[in-house]
């Protein structure tokens, strides 16, 4: 099990120390709701997608982004290792800082990560000052390779993004918490307030979502339900879950009673 | 067919694919029982894509929209994206019986010279667009690769995105415009139905029903990013094409992954008086049911929704299925800054300027999106 990595319990990245273990993606909201769900969310990290981002332009991501919120630019658009690296390096041009979310997707239909290029742009990016949050198929060898190459956190898809359909790959991004020293972060999938709870609990460090307060009915009320679900989920791994007995109650009298003392 | 001269052939089976399937569709097997099994599945098959299409889901439109809606903001969001297209050239050597643009009719043509497609890009650029859309009617003589590329550079200059609505070109040709900073490519089959297509396009080189279904994949090898797909609906039988449409774009995504796929659902309006009387007309309700169908069974792929139709319709449609939108639209050659240098291939239905457009779209709970593509 981890050791858990300060006193007041804060989720340090690349040396930045946050409060909020719940990291928005920014995507499919209406740009006018993204303060009341940071706010009821006490989010403090928010993504963003630089192809969105109409700089100088009409609604510009940017200019809804309160100030004291953490930018995390992702790379999506990018198909390979090359395109990601660009898109990173413009968006620390254009004053998004060093944090980059490295998004490689080659398939256009599930948008499932490319892990080999994945690797390879964190690499560069590492080297280069990023703190690079690899968005990444749950796999150990590659999530290894990955903290080699100079990641920051890990960041593995519970399922495919936007299916809301939450923690598919429970059993190996729960490996992933076990052999991997750095935060372990889920990042898609993740469609319940529950799940988020349940990820938590599980011990990664923080999830991100999107869709799923997105698409809510009431969107700042589902933000709200979200923090309360990853701080309950946190607190629970911090405090040791209890045993759970599968299949069959516990014997009264011991089964190795037998035995001679 | 025989390829016309300079018409590059390419390597691949996807005609054949979509033709044997389309081939074998009989919607009127389909029941309400077909119907309502497709629409508990999470992912559609093929069957399920054709019991949807057909006349016995009519009755479950309501439920069909219900279920694009969840699929729309599943994948896009609240996002709907902006965009206009600009008209460059209206000279065109095919004959096409549908078409006002088509080489026997007297109409007014136009090309643009560089300088005045500049200063229509200024004017567009001024109303906060940043994603465009080039047209030419389909003449290599009058609006040669060079002369779109220039036009492409231009643009390119003004806007993040632009996309190319030309004849198709063999891939050399789309690599050469990708180049000169397009990513985008639309091509329209009209129908996929081979002989309904010698039928209607009697001369030209878009006569060649092969070269034209092979474009997407010659512009993809060429190194653009997207294609968009989508059939003249209601000039032949329209479940059949949308089928067609549905299946070449799956199998399009099937053997290039990384490939942004889209759709556009252009119709022939049934003739005033006349409604009812033919199974092929496409009215509101039957190419809502087309667009609903697409967005189930492809739920990735944008679907843009035209200024041909009104606006109550788009306004609805956004969200639910459509993720794209034109605004402050000319069909004729230019018109945005000075007045137009050649006739409308067709009339709108929707004028409302970018401002207006963008308002719809916010009051319907929904996000404009001006720029969604970072050329790299």
């Amino acid at each position: 099990m981890k050791t858990m990595t300060n006193h007041n319990d804060q989720l340090v990245i690349g040396g930045h120390a946050f409060q909020s273990r719940l990291i928005l993606g920014s995507g499919k909201f209406s740009l006018d709701m993204t303060q009341a769900v940071i706010e009821h969310g006490a989010v403090e990290i928010v993504t963003l997608a630089l192809r969105r981002a109409n700089i100088g332009g009409q609604e510009n991501i940017l200019e809804y982004i309160p100030k004291g919120i953490t930018l995390l630019p992702n790379t999506s658009g990018a198909r390979n290792a090359e395109e990601a690296v660009r898109i990173a390096r413009l968006a620390r041009e254009i004053g998004c800082g060093n944090f980059v979310k490295l998004e490689v997707i080659q398939d256009a239909k599930y948008l499932l990560p490319d892990n080999y290029e994945t690797i390879k742009a964190t690499e560069i990016l590492a080297r280069e000052g990023f703190i690079v949050m690899p968005y990444m198929y749950p796999d150990l060898n590659v999530a290894r390779s990955l903290a080699d190459a100079g990641a920051a956190t890990i960041m593995p898809l519970g399922a495919p993004i936007g299916s809301n359909k939450g923690l598919c790959t429970k059993d190996f991004i729960a490996i992933l918490v076990e052999e991997i020293d750095l935060p372990i972060i889920v990042d898609a999938g993740i469609g319940r307030p529950s799940q988020a709870c349940e990820a938590m609990e599980m011990g990664v460090a923080a999830v991100m979502c999107n869709t799923a307060i997105a698409t809510a009915g009431n969107i700042a009320l589902m933000a709200s339900a979200f923090k309360q679900a990853v701080e309950a989920g946190r607190a629970a791994y911090l405090s040791g879950l209890g045993r759970v007995l599968h299949g069959q109650a516990e014997a009264s009298s011991p089964l190795t009673g037998f035995l001679e003392e | 067919m025989t390829y016309q001269q300079g018409m590059e052939a390419i390597d691949s089976d996807m005609l054949e694919k979509v033709a044997a399937m389309v081939e074998q569709l009989d919607y009127h097997q389909y029941t309400g029982h077909d119907v309502k099994r497709a629409l508990a599945q999470d992912r559609l098959s093929i069957e399920d894509y054709g019991a949807i299409l057909s006349p016995a889901a009519a009755p479950f439109l309501e439920e069909m929209a219900a279920k694009a809606i969840a699929a729309t903001r599943r994948h896009f969001g609240n996002s709907i994206q902006l965009f206009t297209p600009l008209y460059i050239s209206n000279y065109c050597e095919n004959h096409c019986v549908y078409c006002g643009f088509n080489c026997h009719n007297r109409i007014n043509r136009g090309k643009l010279t560089l300088a005045e497609i500049e200063e229509e890009l200024k004017a567009i650029a001024k109303t906060g667009l940043k994603e465009i859309l080039l047209l030419t009617g389909e003449s290599r003589y009058q609006s040669g690769v060079e002369y779109i590329g220039e036009a492409v550079k231009l643009a390119a200059k003004y806007f993040s995105t632009v996309g190319i609505e030309i004849y198709p070109l063999n891939t050399d040709e789309y690599a050469y415009l990708h180049a000169c900073g397009s990513d985008f490519v639309s091509v329209y089959q009209e129908t996929y139905n081979s002989s309904k297509y010698e039928q209607v396009h009697l001369e030209g080189p878009k006569r060649i029903y092969p070269y034209r279904f092979y474009a997407q994949e010659r512009a993809i090898r060429g190194g653009m990013r997207g294609v968009a797909f989508g059939a003249l609906l209601g000039l032949d039988d329209f479940r059949k094409d949308a089928f067609a449409v549905g299946l070449h774009a799956y199998f399009f995504q099937q053997k290039y992954p990384h490939a942004e796929i889209s759709f556009s659902t252009p119709r022939l309006r049934p003739y005033i008086n006349n409604a009812g009387n033919n199974a092929n007309d496409v009215h509101e309700r039957q190419l809502l049911q087309v667009m609903l169908a697409y967005r189930l069974f492809l739920p990735f792929a944008g679907i843009t929704i035209s200024t041909r139709e009104r606006a109550g319709f788009r306004d609805h449609v956004i969200g639910m299925a459509a993720t794209k939108i034109s605004a402050g639209v000319r069909v004729g050659v230019g018109g945005h800054n000075e007045a137009e240098k050649g006739d409308e291939q067709f009339e709108i239905a929707d004028p409302r300027s970018v401002e207006q457009v963008h308002q719809m779209i916010l009051s319907r709970g929904l996000q404009p999106v001006y720029t969604d593509y970072l050329r790299l």
